[in-house]
């Protein structure tokens, strides 16, 4: 069974590498399907194989970098990917998590600041999940009073957005693919400010972001998911940078994942063509309470748990997206089938 | 194609040009001492690992470089192998809250 460990070399220790691959496909689907890095997921992840955790960062962070445009290229096909929203956002998120870095540090000179980021954390997390699952629930009330049958408009959830494009500072923006129109101080201070959270959280970024687009900026979810892995894109490659500056990535190990998040990326990107805005937004909301749980038993020592908890999560919701994409390509090639015998018919 | 390159190259200028970021935000974690060990090892596996304990910049920009092809690569890839399966893979006409 040697053939099934692949070494390290710089870590110098035996992988076991289908291990590798499995990580990096389900990443790869769940990070194409809502728009995130998934750094929360690959840790465990790594954890349970023996991975030397001193590399797990800086690995996964390239890794995820390499997925993450995998997945935008997907969906700049699909007509998700919003770049001018992305680049704005850029300046944004950049300074914002050199701005919670910098926090942080001031603080880990102050005192213990470990489980103040780890609290700090699971309130966001808390507050993102209650939005999402609020939200959803306001729309599908909503929709049960509505008479329109359609619904590609207002989705009658929770939205912010309307209120905050009546802000005119100058310049004023039209984002095409977004469909909105604002003053460009608007992505910029929303990014930043996800970028200061994310850097004092020492996270990339999308589990904040993505909401963020969908409900202070107003994206439609499915662009909010691509412009999203645009922006975990870049950070990405540039958080890869300073990470192997300061020796902390195995690169085999980043290549290794990378081939199964290029096949899991696809299928949880080609998966959003036929899931539902806000059936996205709902599995978005579970993957946030899953994350959430985990982190709170980290917090009690309780690690063993929290790995099953994540591993279980990452796993069901995994095959959920596997579902929706199989069923829905499945549909449409027989709905080709189908006129393609009717027109070969008349 | 041709706007992930645009992005690829912007990319890249942002790096080369601003050296203060790559610096700045990498505060928190600490620089990892460890040597390599090169014995046993050959091909590029040995390239790296020499270059990983002399030469850390030329190996992170390798890393960033080597990232970004193996990505845009696959990506490429798996494109065909998605488009040969008949699916619609083209802009969608709109999309569907709920």
């Amino acid at each position: 069974m040697e053939w099934l460990y692949m070494h390290m070399p710089i870590a110098g220790v035996e992988i076991f590498w289908p291990g590798l691959l499995l990580i990096g496909y389900a990443v790869g689907v769940i990070g194409g399907f809502f728009g995130m890095g998934g750094a929360w997921m690959v840790t465990p992840g790594l954890n349970i194989l023996g991975f030397p955790m001193a590399f797990a960062i800086g690995t996964d962070i390239a890794h995820i970098a390499g997925k993450s445009m995998i997945s935008t290229m997907r969906h700049s096909k699909f007509g998700n990917v919003d770049y001018k929203l992305g680049f704005i956002m850029l300046i944004g998120t950049m300074a914002g998590i050199e701005l919670g870095a910098q926090i942080v540090m001031l603080l880990e000179r102050a005192g213990q600041i470990g489980p103040v980021v780890r609290w700090v954390y699971v309130a966001f997390l808390a507050l993102i999940g209650f939005m999402v699952f609020y939200d959803y629930y306001k729309a599908v009330s909503s929709k049960n009073k509505s008479d329109d049958p359609s619904h590609t408009g207002a989705t009658g959830g929770v939205n912010w957005a309307p209120a905050l494009h009546k802000i005119k500072i100058p310049p004023m923006m039209h984002f095409k693919v977004a469909d909105i129109h604002c003053s460009m101080w608007l992505p910029v201070l929303v990014s930043f400010i996800t970028g200061v959270l994310a850097g004092f959280l020492g996270i990339g970024g999308g589990l904040l972001r993505m909401p963020a687009l969908v409900y202070f900026i107003g994206a439609p979810t499915h662009v909010a998911v691509g412009t999203d892995l645009f922006e975990v894109m870049i950070s990405g490659l540039y958080g890869a940078f300073t990470y192997s500056l300061k020796g902390r990535i195995e690169l085999v190990a980043v290549f290794v994942m990378l081939c199964g998040a290029a096949v899991g990326a696809q299928i949880g990107t080609v998966a959003t063509k036929y899931a539902k805005g806000y059936g996205i937004r709902l599995m978005f909301g579970c993957a946030v309470v899953a994350c959430m749980i985990s982190i709170i038993l980290k917090q009690f020592g309780i690690t063993a748990v929290a790995t099953v908890i994540i591993l279980g999560a990452i796993s069901v919701i995994c095959a959920y997206i596997m579902i929706v994409m199989f069923r829905g390509a499945a549909n449409e090639l027989r709905e080709k089938k189908l006129n393609g015998s009717a027109g070969a018919a008349a | 194609m041709k706007k992930m390159l645009t992005a690829g190259g912007l990319i890249t200028a942002l790096l080369s040009l601003l050296p203060a970021w790559a610096w700045a935000a990498g505060g928190k974690a600490t620089d990892l001492v460890v040597v390599a060990d090169t014995r046993a090892l050959h091909g590029l596996n040995l390239y790296l690992a020499t270059l990983y304990n002399q030469n850390m910049w030329l190996f992170a920009t390798w890393a960033v470089v080597l990232t970004t092809v193996l990505g845009v690569l696959l990506g490429v890839i798996m494109d065909l192998i998605m488009s040969r399966i008949g699916l619609d893979l083209g802009k969608s006409a709109g999309h569907v809250e709920h």
